[in-house]
């Protein structure tokens, strides 16, 4: 049976449909999610997509946080549901209290899209485990807040329990804490990552090629085999 | 403020004499009388403002109306659903699928403020496609600034991208192609021009006509505030000044957020058949809305001004009709679908608010707490304002321009530091830094993105269909030429879209120009238009709709005239585009056309010795359209690897821009006539360089022949350098270097290369005030 992956679609979602495409091209069934609707129609797992929700008001995923949908992911994140955060989502995330850290306006303060190379640190996690660690690739990035800090503790605990998933390689598009570009939760079914896996999914669209897939089908595996 | 009483219809009937201020408001002397005809009573003050706006060479076009008729008579093709005249053009492009596309400008706002100017001229255009019942794909600008290095430049130009890429991005618009263009001659009045392509399925597009007698008009979108009331201010000044506040007009304010929500509500709503009529509001706010929908479904309407949800309570009547505040626009609904209208605009957040309704009759009748301040027959603001045929002089410097002699040409010597010289030079080198900041891939569906000859965009997942779109335009060649210019801009347009791969099938354009009250601009603007008529009747591709920007100048002096020509093509199925950079070692280098010596107003005359002068390049648009003939088909017969099409700068920045996009260098012999300089340099139209692997050379070549397109093997892509044999040989790094360092130098290093050390552009705080 193939997994059903929800994509869960706030009012200023933008890569929403492209989460939902990346779903189906890696070999699973999207299901559309309402940020209003606390009911995930028992999907597998679930996407936090890149956009702008609420218009990043206040601060960017400040306010997606306390949607009803965001209730039940969190809550069925406690228990194990993958979640993967993407751009914004990641930011929901750290907001959410799913992930340790936060993400701030780019270093050189200017929105910045371009194909970056990223070193996967980690195949330990629901969305990497299709990856090995240490595997080089091309991802793009596309972000105006994208800046990871933490206290030096967190990302000293961060690094030495391996949580660290992906590192930006070259240069750091946006002044990362240690080039770090995604990290995991301590039980690697949340993952947050700044680039956008699902915009590098098919080689005729962009120009990165469809190093991204990996995320999509990592997922899709490691529900089979659960 | 004063509580002075608001003027309403039937005390301007009873007080003809009182004095009003049109000519501050812009209307003549003689167009007053006019308004005073058409009503047989003076205007109330609210309606003076309606007139003053509509009645504007903005909204009314009166000085380019007798000209732009001629592209209203070109043939119209089969695809052409909703011509010129409606929000935008529709072109059908099969598999049940329309697309509406269309370019404006935005350049007076961008320069005066230029975040929010450029921000919202992308919001404008967005609505524009909207409205037509289409979701908004992409977008994309061409710009032009003033030159480089000057330090009004570094003011608007970081602004205006990221006000482009502020707004677009948190639309989730890919912002596929466009220009960057440096000149003097627009230093005071830089040109943000704003494109916007739309798709929909056949049956769901949308028209503006309001219809329906008891049919609802309901307002969506953001509360109305006092943003972009420029001309009307004068008329509260000129009525209030004494004892009330200041009020001076601000800009309008862009909220991209509240766009996205009401891009999504109103899809819902065509896709539920819940509207009957919608129009955006844009220049002229409500005014232009109100009069276009009921003049253009010959009905009477009537709105109540107190209705409109307002941020500021002490707006007035006029204020309110004529207020552009952004993200709104106007539908009419029937009374049974009216619930489910609010309740969708409800699912968004977006506000929705019945303020009228579709009347018996033909008059626009507005209220403000029941009493009547507008009375008027909308058509005579929409449709029949006041046209002229402005006096036209050939400019008196054209001859000494055109026969100016030309500087004298290098020698091979010094073509190596040339060349470099050139890829740097701010009109040639990469565009890196500025679209960086733009989202080019949102959405899913960018094939080919900047810096691709055009942008090529998926509308199918299952059958691969696409379309192409490309932008240009040549200020110096259209004031050397603006019959010429005009074609030139269409020309490598359409050369641009053929060179994906794409067939070009529809034009849009946006004709930025100085006075067209200063009867040699006005030359110039009939000349380009003429020249883009019989340009668009020679290549077969109707003109669909574009829009006018008069009144770019300094003082007396005019901008460049500069027609901005868009050309949309058509791909059955986008894997077979071709890109414009060289794909793989050891593969035939050919040039398709032919060179001549035609230096006038080309990028090295300028870059070089800041000269203008001589004759544009020739323009053969039967030429041009074989050599898309040859494009289109190499490319759907799988022959070709790469095909870039010829342009500013010529042959030498082809070569570079091909050889730098996946570092694949190349080893070149030139023809031997005309010299190395005038073949590397020259800019003649007409022309592509295509690569092919060598199994397809024979066959390629041959398609040439039989064609009567001249095709000449001018080399063989080879290794990590720039070589023409016995000219120049320069290593790649060193060719990307000099191409990508030009823009970080003079706006900042891109991300991650170093430390900000330069002035930071971050969007302003909302309710600017100007002043």
């Amino acid at each position: 049976m193939t997994a059903r992956i929800g994509v869960v679609t706030f009012p200023g979602s933008l890569d929403d449909r492209d989460a939902q495409r990346a779903v189906r091209l890696a070999g699973g069934e999207p299901v559309a999610l309402w940020h209003r609707d606390a009911d995930l129609q028992g999907v597998d797992a679930v996407i936090l997509p890149g956009g702008f929700s609420y218009g990043d008001y206040l601060r960017a995923g400040a306010i997606a946080r306390f949607a009803p949908a965001m209730t039940s992911v969190v809550e069925q994140a406690g228990r194990g549901l993958p979640v993967l955060g993407i751009c914004n989502g990641f930011q929901v995330l750290c907001e959410s209290g799913l992930l340790p850290g936060a993400l701030t306006r780019n270093a050189h303060l200017h929105f910045v899209n371009r194909d970056q190379r990223l070193r996967i640190e980690s195949a330990d996690s629901a969305w990497t485990s299709g990856y090995t660690a240490g595997q080089e690739v091309v991802v793009p990035v596309k972000n105006g807040e994208g800046c990871y800090v933490a206290a030096t503790a967190v990302l000293d605990e961060l690094e030495g329990e391996g949580r660290v998933i992906a590192r930006y390689l070259g240069s750091n598009p946006n002044g990362s804490a240690r080039d770090i570009a995604g990290i995991r939760n301590a039980a690697g079914n949340v993952v947050g990552i700044m680039p956008h896996p699902e915009h590098a999914v098919e080689n005729l669209i962009g120009t990165a090629g469809s190093d991204g897939l990996g995320f999509f089908t990592s997922v899709l595996r490691s529900l089979v085999t659960t | 403020m004063s509580a002075q009483p608001v003027d309403t219809v039937s005390h301007a009937a009873s007080s003809p004499e009182v004095a009003q201020p049109y000519d501050e408001l812009g209307l003549k002397g003689d167009e007053y009388t006019a308004i005073r005809e058409v009503l047989g009573r003076r205007p109330t003050q609210t309606e003076l403002a309606m007139y003053s706006i509509m009645w504007s060479e903005h909204c009314s076009y009166k000085s380019s109306k007798v000209h732009l008729r001629q592209f209203g008579d070109l043939p119209k093709g089969d695809r052409m659903l909703v011509g010129m005249g409606e929000n935008a053009g529709v072109v059908d492009v099969g598999e049940g699928l329309a697309v509406t596309f269309k370019v404006e400008s935005h350049n007076h706002p961008s320069y005066v403020e230029p975040y929010q100017g450029a921000a919202t001229g992308i919001g404008g255009i967005v609505r524009d496609i909207l409205t037509m019942g289409a979701r908004p794909v992409l977008v994309m600008d061409p710009l032009r600034f003033g030159d480089a290095d000057h330090p009004d430049t570094k003011r608007v130009l970081p602004g205006i991208v990221a006000g482009i890429g502020g707004y677009g991005n948190c639309l989730g618009l890919p912002n596929i192609g466009g220009e960057v263009v440096f000149d003097p001659s627009y230093q005071g009045n830089p040109l943000v021009n704003a494109l916007c392509l739309g798709v929909m399925p056949v049956d769901r597009i949308q028209l503006s006509a309001a219809r329906g007698v008891g049919n609802v008009v309901v307002l969506l979108g953001a509360k109305t505030g006092r943003d972009g009331i420029g001309g009307v201010s004068v008329l509260a000044s000129a009525t209030f000044d004494e004892d009330g506040p200041a009020r001076r007009p601000s800009v309008q304010v862009g909220d991209p957020f509240a766009e996205k929500l009401l891009i999504e509500a109103c899809l819902e709503m065509y896709d539920a058949k819940l509207v009957e009529g919608i129009q955006d509001l844009g220049g002229a706010g409500l005014t232009c809305a109100l009069t276009e929908t009921s003049a253009a479904g010959r009905s009477g309407m009537r709105a109540h001004l107190e209705r409109v949800p307002l941020r500021e309570a002490s707006m007035e009547p006029h204020e309110i009709l004529a207020s552009e505040s952004q993200e709104r626009m106007l539908a009419i609904v029937t009374p049974e679908n009216l619930p489910a209208v609010l309740a969708l605009a409800e699912k968004w957040g977006v506000l929705a608010t019945a303020i009228g309704e579709v009347t018996e009759g033909d008059r626009l009748v507005v209220t403000w707490h029941d009493e009547v301040v507008v009375d008027v027959p909308p058509g005579s603001l929409a449709d029949d304002g006041p046209v002229y045929e402005r006096p036209m002089t050939r400019p008196a410097d054209l001859d000494a321009l055109q026969s100016a002699a030309m500087p004298a040409h290098p020698s091979t010597g010094e073509l190596r530091d040339l060349l470099l010289r050139m890829v740097a030079s701010p009109n040639l080198c990469s565009r890196r830094w500025v679209v960086e900041q733009y989202d080019r891939i949102v959405l899913g569906d960018t094939v080919l993105a900047w810096p691709e000859d055009a942008g090529v965009v998926r509308l199918s997942e299952q059958t691969g269909l696409g379309i192409a779109l490309a932008t240009d335009g040549n200020g110096r060649f259209a004031r050397l030429d603006p019959y010429a210019g005009a074609q030139l801009a269409l020309a490598e347009a359409y050369r641009n879209v053929a060179a994906t791969g794409a067939i070009p099938i529809a034009v849009t354009n946006c004709l930025n120009f100085g006075s067209p009250e200063d009867p040699e601009v006005m030359w110039q603007f009939a000349e380009a238009t003429r020249g883009l008529a019989d340009g668009c009747r020679a290549l077969a591709t109707p003109v669909t709709g574009g829009n006018v920007s008069f009144y770019n100048q300094t003082a007396d002096t005019a901008i460049n005239p500069t027609p901005v020509i868009g050309v949309l093509g058509l791909l059955d199925d986008v894997a077979r585009r071709t890109p414009m950079g060289f794909q793989e070692q050891g593969e035939s280098v050919l040039l398709l056309g032919e060179t001549r010596e035609e230096l006038g107003g080309s990028e090295w005359a300028w870059a070089e010795h800041r000269h203008l002068g001589g004759r544009p390049p020739a323009v053969d648009l039967e030429r041009e359209r074989v050599l898309g003939e040859v494009l289109v088909s190499g490319s759907r017969d799988g022959m070709l690897s790469s095909a870039h099409d010829l342009s500013d700068g010529g042959l030498a920045q082809v070569l570079v821009e091909s050889a730098l996009s996946r570092g694949v260098g190349a080893r070149i012999v030139l023809p031997e006539a005309l010299g190395p300089f005038v073949q590397l340099f020259s800019e003649s139209a007409g022309r592509a360089l295509v690569t092919v692997p060598r199994s397809e050379e024979l066959r390629f070549t041959e398609m040439c022949s039989v064609r009567g397109l001249p095709c000449a093997r001018i080399g063989v892509t080879d290794g990590s350098s720039l070589e023409v044999q016995d000219v120049l040989s320069v290593p790649l790094e060193e060719l990307r270097t000099a191409h990508e360092a030009t823009l970080p130098a003079l706006f900042g290093p891109l991300a991650g290369d170093t430390a900000p050390a330069h002035p930071v552009v971050t969007a302003p705080a909302t309710g600017l005030q100007l002043g």
